[in-house]
């Protein structure tokens, strides 16, 4: 290999190449060997094995990790992976698996199964690649893009429901001002340090007083760009209407995998890059994080719709995950990271519910579609008790480890008032998950409808995320282990 | 058996709750069948421990240990001693006592019901028994949801809005108190050099007073909601009256206790200056004595008979607290008494009532009157109920009352003086409310042909009754295995305060960056 392309590189590249080709493979194959509908998931046989040999591929990369230690660089440190870096790998891979997993009958009832989207599920999983190993401004820009353009498309797939359509353009307009912001943001970094890469960017921002106006005006353009991204308030109104306009399957995706993706981002960005510029940047997080708790947690009361409740609290969530990165100790950085693990399955997992709701003629997204369904179908009404009372964090599920972290950071830190917020809100926020309960054990369905549409893989999916957040709630040391070492500073 | 029979009594109602979940749902007789016979075998298992349970040894005992979440520090870690000992046992035995008399009240998903009642037993257990504070905060926690189920599913017509509230205000005290919890344990961690949650350990921080202040306060909402002190008692008229019967004596019996349990398990030997401080027992004080006569007076107005037997829990439980922080051996000693004693009498006027809106279905008081002539056995059985809960001597009332009141007047004249108002007040409403429903002529047609009571009401009542006489004919076994740790506790809370008196090097403020 020439001095362009070394192996070093190709090691590091190895499962986002073979993501990309799986993904464009399925294009290919969806047009010219699985050309009818019923056919198409067979085409999750490609997601399968594309997710296959990225794991293996992350797996040879941590156990070099294992052996080496620190991190391995690539393309002159433009990318690198790192514990920090693979834990989101793995995380996204899981993600993209189950999405894949629930999709098909899900697409099948709204009669918008196409081959393409296993494909682009797996671009915008190359794009989210580059969010946690990006090490240079301009390839976590193009890492941003690819994540962002692939969910534009996703987000309005169901071609014929105008709702959807509206979405996708509503994201589209909003995604690309939070990336001009971003870009904005990324082009003084540039001009400070005069260098795209984030180390080089660190030194020369360590050298300028907090008071620098330009220093702030970066600071501030990425941090509204970044928010953005994460749906943190002010700049969540886009998450509502999109979550509410996707296809269930891609809300999830949207929930999980971008936010966790964007989440990484910030994380490199403001604990390392950014980090002596703390004076700057916390009182900006300290404003979004407690708008973002005062605003998801007041407008998701009100809402019928569970997606846009959902919605509304991951608004909330992303609130509760700025607080670790505000606390900015280590306990905060390791909380953010076991938040957003546990995150990942109670979300997903609620999510998954919602989308066994969605059958022929019904959308199932009302509140009171969940409306007896512990009597028509318990385990689905059991697993989604066991995720909303994750999300709104109590023991023993695997969501009040996520706050656990999160609330000791404060306290570690002095930021005692915070610490009162985010408990008052967790108690708010218990009134609008215990009005899904309500509906799904309390009340009773008012006429017949036609049973849940489930699958196999639905099954699978309904398992592996219900377990993940019993099993992270009642035993989280090995995921305490996982993620002290995936963040050492 | 010996060796892990803490274990086993916790998990019982566990594994007869994942059994439980085997047996079809048509399987009605036997679902409850299923459901007793564990609860039975709950209260069997606890038997060997009040017989084992060394009475000279102030300490724990049953300890068993083993780690849980070492990188946290935590444990599963639990043990009893004198005062855990007898909230297990009131736990197990109103637990039994609960399930047993919901056997012809609940016809209505019957599976779901039991195993609710299941879990929240081992959720009770897990909180008297845990040695570890994270441990401890997972059974609170966990208690919740089943006591949500158990009001909203089953309970009257405004079922809802008592559930929610209910859940509302406790878990707000709850993460409250996780944050004087996280607080406590990040002090060790800065003066120790690692984490643990073991409460023997916690208590060997030295933290400044305006430090112990904010854990106090932090603990102090917690506790103080669940207990319900006033003014954090709505939650409790609202749920009591909304719970199906069962709940309402589980409620009232065990639940409240768990806060009760707090104050004098964490708040006092944990933060022992600052719950010695004259300014925070001034304040406990005197809203507990506020519980006492509000609930009291409260109660006099009431027009529902369960309502009436909700906000006299306000006012007992007012004498708890306030028997809690006269911090003297006679007073808290009361207050552990006086708690079992509520949990019996209260659990029997709930009972009481049960029975009579079975029959009704109505709780309003106008609708009653005279019953005694109609059914003389439930109205001996009822009052006896009211006259333990009055606190007449030979039942089990007046021993806690007296004694708290001792305590009470040990520590400050003015206390005692309005404290004794609420006994009044108390035999007030209690009485009035008897002559109401009970004496004088039938008033109402649809009384007239009620049936006494049944022989699976008796089996309910029959053992209350006579732990009501028992304790208050012979209370010595319980002093003597609450004399030791109670000891500790009040030694502990007054040594430390009399250590602050005298000026010492200052502390390292720990708590601040």
């Amino acid at each position: 290999m020439s001095v362009y392309y070394t192996s070093l590189d190709h090691f590091v590249l190895l499962p986002v190449l073979l993501l990309a080709l799986f993904g464009c493979a399925t294009l290919l194959f969806d047009f010219w060997v699985f050309p009818e509908a019923h056919q198409r998931k067979y085409l999750l046989i490609f997601l399968g094995l594309g997710e296959a040999f990225a794991g293996w591929a992350f797996w040879r990369q941590g156990m070099a990790l294992a052996i080496n230690g620190g991190e391995i660089s690539a393309f002159h440190g433009a990318v690198v992976v790192d514990h920090f870096a693979l834990f989101f790998h793995w995380i996204f891979l899981i993600t993209t698996l189950i999405v894949g997993l629930i999709s098909y009958r899900y697409l099948e009832v709204r009669d918008e199964h196409h081959g393409e989207y296993y494909g682009i599920l797996m671009l915008a999983q190359c794009g989210m690649f580059f969010l946690a190993s990006g090490n240079e401004l301009v390839t976590i820009f193009v890492g941003l893009e690819t994540m962002a353009v692939s969910f534009y498309v996703l987000v309005g797939f169901l071609r014929a429901e105008q709702r959807s359509n509206e979405a996708a353009l509503k994201y589209l307009l909003l995604g690309g001002l939070s990336s001009g912001f971003l870009a904005y943001g990324f082009s003084i970094l540039y001009g400070i340090a005069g260098s795209t890469q984030l180390n080089d960017i660190a030194k020369a921002v360590a050298t300028r007083s907090h008071s620098d106006t330009i220093l702030f005006l970066a600071i501030a353009t990425t941090t509204v760009g970044l928010l953005f991204k994460i749906g943190g308030a002010p700049f969540h109104m886009w998450v509502p209407d999109v979550y509410e306009g996707a296809p269930t399957t891609i809300t999830a995706f949207l929930a999980v995998g971008s936010k966790a993706a964007s989440f990484a981002l910030l994380m490199r960005l403001f604990a390392s890059t950014l980090g002596s510029a703390r004076a700057t940047w916390e009182p900006l997080l300290i404003a979004a994080a407690v708008l973002s708790m005062t605003i998801g947690n007041l407008a998701a009361i009100t809402q019928t719709n569970t997606k846009r409740l959902l919605a509304y609290s991951s608004v909330n969530h992303a609130g509760y995950i700025l607080l670790g990165v505000i606390a900015g100790n280590n306990t905060g950085y390791k909380g953010v990271l076991i938040y957003l693990l546990v995150y990942t399955f109670m979300n997903l997992g609620a999510f998954l519910v919602l989308t066994s709701l969605t059958r022929k003629g019904l959308a199932g997204e009302d509140i009171n579609d969940l409306r007896g369904l512990m009597k028509k179908s318990p385990g689905h009404a059991l697993w989604m008790l066991i995720f909303l009372l994750s999300l709104a964090g109590i023991p023993p599920t695997a969501g009040f480890f996520g706050k656990y972290f999160i609330f000791l950071s404060l306290i570690e830190t002095g930021h005692y008032v915070l610490a009162v917020l985010g408990c008052l809100y967790a108690a708010v926020a218990i009134y609008y998950y215990m009005r899904m309960v309500k509906a799904m054990f309390i009340e009773t369905e008012e006429e017949e409808t036609p049973a849940l549409s489930t699958s196999f893989g639905m099954q699978v999916a309904l398992v592996v995320t219900g377990v993940m957040t019993l099993v992270i709630g009642v035993y989280p040391e090995p995921f305490v282990r996982l993620a002290q070492q995936s963040f050492q500073r | 058996m010996q060796g892990h029979l803490l274990s086993v009594i916790l998990f019982t109602p566990l594994a007869g709750l994942f059994l439980l979940l085997f047996i079809p749902k048509s399987q009605k007789t036997f679902i409850r069948l299923w459901a007793n016979i564990t609860a039975a075998i709950g209260f069997l298992v606890s038997l060997p421990l009040i017989i084992g349970f060394d009475r000279s040894n102030g300490g724990y005992q049953f300890v068993e240990r083993a780690e849980w979440i070492p990188s946290l520090g935590v444990q599963y870690l639990i043990g009893v001693d004198g005062i855990s000992v007898l909230m297990v046992m009131l736990t197990t035995i109103m637990g039994f006592l609960a399930i047993f008399s919901s056997w012809d009240a609940i016809k209505d998903r019957e599976k779901e019901y039991y195993s609710m009642f299941l879990l929240q037993q081992t959720g009770m257990l897990g909180v008297f028994i845990s040695m570890d504070f994270l441990l401890f905060y997972v059974f609170w926690e966990m208690v919740l949801v089943p006591m949500y189920f158990i009001i909203g599913v089953w309970g009257g017509p405004r079922k809802l809005y008592a559930a929610i509230k209910f859940f509302l205000y406790t878990l707000t005290g709850g993460v409250l108190m996780l944050l004087g919890i996280l607080l406590l344990y990040f002090n060790y961690f800065a003066q120790f050099g690692r984490y643990t949650f073991e409460i023997a350990e916690l208590m060997k921080i030295n933290l400044p007073l305006a430090t112990q202040q904010w854990v106090f306060w932090a603990f102090f909402v917690g506790f103080a909601i669940k207990v319900p002190m006033f003014p954090f008692h709505t939650w409790l008229p609202d749920a009591h009256t909304e719970a199906p019967t069962a709940g309402s004596v589980i409620l009232a019996a065990v639940l409240l206790k768990m806060g009760t349990y707090g104050f004098i398990r964490f708040s006092l030997p944990l933060l022992p200056k600052a719950s010695s401080d004259h300014t925070i027992v001034t304040i406990v004080a005197v809203l507990s004595i506020i519980g006492i006569l509000y609930g009291a007076l409260v109660s006099l107005m009431q027009q529902d008979w369960k309502k009436l037997v909700a906000y006299s829990s306000v006012s007992h439980l007012g004498f708890c607290t306030l028997g809690i922080f006269a911090l003297n051996q006679s007073g808290i000693t009361g207050s552990i008494i006086q708690q079992i004693n509520h949990g019996i009498s209260t659990g029997m006027l709930f009972l009481v009532v049960g029975v009579i809106y079975e029959r009704r279905h109505t709780r309003e008081i106008k609708e009653y009157g005279g019953l005694a002539h109609i059914m003389p056995n439930y109205a001996i059985v009822f009052a006896i109920a009211m006259l333990s809960s009055a606190g007449l001597p030979l039942l089990n009332g007046f021993v806690g009352e007296f004694t708290i009141l001792q305590g009470a007047f040990d520590a400050n004249h003015v206390w005692a003086a309005f404290a004794v108002l609420g006994v009044i007040f108390g035999a007030a409403y209690l009485l009035w409310l008897y002559q109401r429903t009970m004496l004088g002529e039938v008033t109402n047609e649809k009384n007239k042909g009620l049936p006494d009571l049944k022989w699976r009401e008796w089996a309910v009542f029959i053992p209350l009754i006579i732990w009501a006489i028992s304790i208050g004919v012979y209370p010595k076994p319980y002093f003597d295995i609450l004399e030791k740790p109670v000891a500790q506790i009040v030694h502990r809370v007054h040594d430390t305060a009399n250590a602050a008196a005298v000026p010492t090097t200052p502390t390292p403020e720990v708590a601040s960056r």
